[in-house]
């Protein structure tokens, strides 16, 4: 549970998506979508594997297009931007891949480095080299700084792609399965992470994910997905105070079983 | 953005004809694209050069051991036929036309396939299904002008200078042969050797160079850019980077030399 108050603006919508459609052929995984998320607040999507949760956050930075529907990321129509102007959002915007997605050429420093170095034109090397201890003091692995990222454990990785993504301060954070493969151990320092984020930095999140732990520890609010619409928006237990077959199935396996 | 969205449209002739010809526009709308993003600044420079390092230095043991051994086995065939002649005197000048025109860019760009162009796809291919360009993608880094462009240049750079490297040292092996054989000097084997080069032969060579190095870049990026299904991707991508390459380089010599015999 989070030992702070989120700092929710509920008047400003960072994320405001309407009515979304998304099919891949004859598999239709988005079926009218529609959601909103406040500054400051932590939204939980939860669903099964293959219904479309990774598909989402994607939308939203532009890595799909959607087949129809409104997509608006801070103040931005997303389908509808030019390469610059999504760039410009991208900066606003962190993605954080399931697997880290760390560049396997690169030491940890570097891959830090790398994203700020690009989008930071005159920036100093004992700027960037600043940043970059911050950044890993934050997720709190300072010594992996030389290492390559084979060298490192999966919660590591993912520690690191948490702070690759903070390095450039998005006011979004997008975490795609942030849990998935690790031990428990490791899901509550990355739960813990999470919330340290949302605490210093004050972003916006929108965690993807199956975990009911991790949805517990770190949502705001959270949105069950079920066939390609959202069946369930609410505080953690207000969503699971309910009778539909997939929300009981999925809190008895993961607090009861 | 994707295009993958929509119901699958039915095949105009079959789904094989369907994809080959897809395929063909896909590759074009690809080379569009790399034109457009080279010609844009800035350039990448720093990785243009790494690039550059891994295809150029990093192919030269295995170029020289090559090239050396083809000028030398390549003497060694020619000699009986122009013995029974009595034209060994000629052995320099034959294998030099044949070295210039047809063995040196055949040779380096075949070897060049087989190992930057499958590294080129494999690489790229990991990196796709790793969802690494995706990553780059989302840190509003332009992955295509920074992985494709350098790659593409560097292979087109690299390869007629590779080409050059490759002339000489088979001419080199070449020599040593006739050397040890007629104790023809070094002065007199490279005064025969390039008596008879024009320059046509040598403008001919480096733009069939050129074409080839562009080919084996463009092949092995297009190949891992679009590469799925995971490791089995990577592997896929990888060997057909060096199928296609390795055809599209003979076909290109077919099609140059064509042109190059009309001129002369």
């Amino acid at each position: 549970m989070k030992n702070f108050k989120p700092n929710i603006d509920w008047q400003d919508k960072v994320i405001d998506i309407h009515d979304l459609y998304k099919s891949f052929g004859s598999n239709h995984v988005l079926r009218g979508i529609s959601l909103q998320v406040h500054k400051g607040e932590n939204v939980v999507v939860l669903g099964r594997s293959g219904t479309g949760k990774s598909v989402l956050i994607k939308i939203m930075v532009g890595l799909l297009s959607p087949d129809s529907g409104e997509v608006n990321v801070l103040g931005k129509e997303v389908p509808g931007l030019s390469v610059v102007e999504l760039r410009e959002l991208r900066l606003r915007v962190g993605f954080c891949f399931q697997n880290g997605a760390l560049y396997d050429s690169m030491t940890v420093g570097e891959n830090l480095a790398f994203p700020l170095k690009r989008n930071t034109p005159g920036i100093t090397r004992a700027k960037v080299k600043e940043m970059v201890a911050t950044v890993l003091d934050a997720v709190g692995l300072s010594q992996t700084i030389d290492q390559m990222p084979a060298e490192l454990s999966g919660g590591q990785r993912k520690r690191i792609g948490i702070a690759r993504t903070l390095i450039l301060r998005p006011d979004i954070m997008l975490y795609d399965e942030p849990t998935a493969g690790l031990d428990p151990i490791t899901c509550t320092e990355i739960n813990n992470l999470i919330n340290e984020v949302q605490h210093r930095f004050n972003t916006t999140s929108i965690i993807i994910t199956h975990d009911l732990t991790c949805a517990k520890a770190v949502g705001d609010t959270i949105v069950v997905m079920k066939e390609g619409r959202f069946i369930k928006r609410g505080p953690f237990d207000e969503v699971f105070d309910s009778n539909d077959e997939l929300i009981r199935e999925f809190y008895d396996y993961n607090f009861i079983q | 953005m994707d295009s993958s969205s929509g119901q699958p449209e039915k095949p105009v002739v079959s789904r094989g004809i369907d994809n080959f010809f897809l395929d063909i526009y896909r590759i074009f709308q690809f080379i569009k694209r790399f034109f457009r993003e080279a010609l844009r600044p800035p350039l990448e420079v720093k990785e243009f050069i790494r690039q550059c390092y891994m295809v150029g230095y990093k192919s030269l043991t295995l170029i020289t051991m090559t090239g050396f051994i083809t000028g030398l086995v390549f003497t060694k065939q020619s000699r009986p036929s122009l013995s029974e002649f009595g034209a060994t005197s000629w052995l320099p000048s034959l294998i030099a036309i044949a070295v210039v025109r047809a063995l040196a860019p055949l040779v380096t760009s075949l070897i060049c396939a087989g190992k930057v162009g499958s590294s080129i796809g494999a690489e790229l291919a990991s990196m796709k299904v790793t969802e690494q360009i995706d990553a780059m993608e989302v840190s509003a880094i332009n992955p295509f002008k920074y992985l494709v462009v350098t790659r593409v240049m560097a292979t087109t750079v690299c390869i007629p200078i590779l080409v050059c490297y490759t002339g000489l040292v088979a001419l080199l092996g070449s020599y040593l042969d006739i050397h040890l054989n007629e104790h023809t000097s070094f002065v007199t084997f490279f005064q025969n050797a390039f008596k008879n080069i024009t320059f046509l032969d040598f403008g001919t060579t480096m733009f069939k160079a050129i074409a080839y190095g562009f080919t084996i870049g463009i092949v092995g990026c297009f190949q891992g850019w679009r590469a799925t299904q995971g490791t089995q991707g990577v592997g896929k991508a990888a060997n057909v980077s060096v199928v296609v390459s390795m055809f599209l380089i003979f076909l290109e010599e077919v099609v140059i030399v064509q042109v190059a015999n009309s001129i002369r």
